[in-house]
């Protein structure tokens, strides 16, 4: 497939020159639950907008409002004299957002659906199927999770990796400041913004929207009636659930950019084997390590 | 050097196929799933681990019930509202006063009880919080006679299983015929308090748009397991028998038979 000559891809992909260590920086259970997540994160998501398609609205409080108006967030269609329009609604603004939310086209077809059939599994309205995917990632997500907690407990890796340090607090300005410019220290251990958005994820993220989703099934309320009210009632629980999901998004959008922009290939091999390549010692000059 | 680029190019044309791999997924190549396979039955299987860790750490819990404040709205019906059946429509005009519950099947005694008998027992009220499987909910206020008193009258086998609803409604009309609806939930939900037959919504006689003149509530599941318009319940020990065999209308179309989430 790749015919073309060497030479072209010196412009297109800068080497990376990097002669620093080559070090073991995840362990085979850190790369097993990594991979598990990703592929349940995955169907929970498409799965979950074709759940959240069923009644593209969210609402505050216990129940939704038919009688009167509680809803937050709503994906509505609409037949114009200029043709069909998909709006969303969001705390009483209204967005033209044809084509994705609200309304988009099955070929010539105009659907009025929430979000539209390449962000969905299965691709068309099958709110059962859409359920089964859910509730079966829903499982494998707890259960790696788990897995991953008590692993990570016994060999340490939460506490040696993830915990901050005083010396992460006093590096969060300058690691702000050197993502702000694209620039990245690869070294064994994670930064302080790597470090906290890790911490975000696995420990308020992944628990609010399991929480979340628990506190809309009827059993589980019945089980644990502190759950639906802890977050103010069943459809407040289903806003923040979709909050929740809207948060891991934004996570996976800046996690997959951080890894193209601190080199993809070393990443992906640590991802995959474990084995991540370190900066050089800084200061080869001497100079600079006085600085430091 | 050059071997290093080569292998990176080669990283990026496999990555590029694993993203437009992915871009596609929601498209419809994992619309394979949605079909009758084995993969959809593996998937669907975690259902079975949802009911039995649900049943152990529910046990007998009430579901919520709410204050006459949080009753805000009528309540939402769904589904059939209005069933245009003949048998329906002439009981209906009747007042409901020739409509009978047959109690059938596993039992010592069948029984044929009239609306007039059901609401001479002892009434059970409730106001809850009614959800729907598609993500709405609606809180209203439920009167009905509980379920385990009808069940105790007929004196149930102890074989028998599970409780089947059968309905006045036809909600699909198919080649083979009027599909009329139909459910069934476990001993467990069918012995719980707030599972009543309910004849009574807010106050008043139960609407014929939510299920005249009666209709289930399992407080503990989503709307679909809670059949209206009721005209039999049959106690089985299996439900292979009952229309496609996996125990109502709705489960035979793809739902979990285990509501509870």
């Amino acid at each position: 497939m790749s015919t073309q000559p060497a030479t072209h891809s010196v412009t297109i992909v800068p080497p990376v020159v990097s002669t620093g260590d080559l070090v073991r920086r995840q362990s085979l259970l850190t790369r097993i639950t990594h991979a598990t997540w990703a592929i349940a994160m995955f169907f929970l998501l498409l799965s979950g907008l074709q759940i959240f398609n069923a009644r593209p609205t969210l609402y505050i409080g216990d129940q939704s409002g038919f009688a009167f108006d509680n809803s937050v967030l709503s994906m509505t269609a609409e037949n114009t004299t200029e043709g069909p329009v998909g709006y969303t609604n969001v705390l009483g603004h209204r967005f033209d957002t044809s084509g994705v939310l609200g309304m988009s086209w099955n070929g010539n077809r105009p659907v009025a659906r929430g979000f539209p059939a390449w962000a969905t599994i299965p691709s068309y309205q099958d709110l059962a199927t859409g359920r089964v995917v859910h509730f079966f990632f829903a499982w494998v997500l707890v259960f790696t999770l788990a897995v991953w907690l008590v692993g990570s407990l016994v060999n340490r890796h939460l506490v040696r990796d993830l915990a901050p340090r005083l010396r992460d607090i006093r590096d969060l300005p300058r690691d702000v400041a050197t993502h702000a410019r694209f620039r990245f220290h690869r070294t064994r251990s994670y930064g302080p913004l790597q470090k906290l958005s890790y911490l975000a994820v696995l420990f308020v993220f992944l628990p609010l929207i399991i929480l979340t989703g628990l506190s809309m099934s009827p059993t589980m309320n019945a089980a644990m009636p502190f759950l639906p009210e802890m977050f103010g009632g069943r459809q407040t629980a289903r806003t923040l659930h979709f909050v929740a999901m809207l948060l891991l998004v934004g996570f996976f959008v800046v996690h997959m950019l951080m890894v193209v922009a601190a080199g993809p290939f070393n990443e992906i091999r640590s991802i995959v084997t474990g084995w991540y390549r370190t900066d050089p010692p800084r200061g080869p000059s001497g100079k600079d390590e006085a600085q430091a | 050097m050059s071997k290093l680029i080569l292998s990176r190019r080669g990283f990026l044309s496999v990555s590029a196929t694993a993203a437009s791999g992915l871009a596609l997924a929601g498209c419809d190549v994992l619309d394979g799933i949605a079909g009758g396979g084995s993969v959809r039955d593996v998937l669907a299987s975690a259902n079975d681990l949802t009911y039995r860790v649900q049943r152990m750490l529910a046990g007998d819990a009430l579901a919520q019930e709410f204050t006459e404040a949080d009753i805000r709205q009528p309540q939402r019906p769904n589904g059939v509202t209005a069933p245009d059946d003949a048998t329906y429509k002439s009981l209906q005009s009747g007042g409901f006063a020739d409509w009978r519950l047959e109690v059938k099947g596993l039992v010592e005694k069948p029984l044929s009880l009239t609306l007039a008998q059901l609401q001479a027992m002892p009434a059970r009220t409730q106001i809850t919080r009614h959800d729907c499987v598609e993500g709405w909910s609606c809180i209203a206020k439920w009167t009905g006679v509980p379920l385990s008193l009808v069940l105790d009258e007929a004196q149930v086998k102890p074989q028998a299983r599970y409780v089947v609803f059968h309905c006045l409604d036809t909600i699909e009309r198919d080649l083979s015929g009027d599909v009329k609806y139909y459910g069934s939930i476990d001993m467990i939900d069918a012995r719980h308090p707030q599972t009543i037959l309910a004849y009574g919504l807010n106050g008043k006689p139960l609407p014929v748009e939510n299920g005249a003149p009666l209709r289930a509530r399992v407080e503990r599941q989503l709307g679909y397991k809670m059949p209206k318009y009721l005209s039999a319940i049959e106690l089985v020990d299996s439900l292979a028998p009952i229309g496609l065999g996996r125990g109502g209308y709705w489960e035979d179309r793809g739902y979990d038979w285990f509501a509870g989430i």
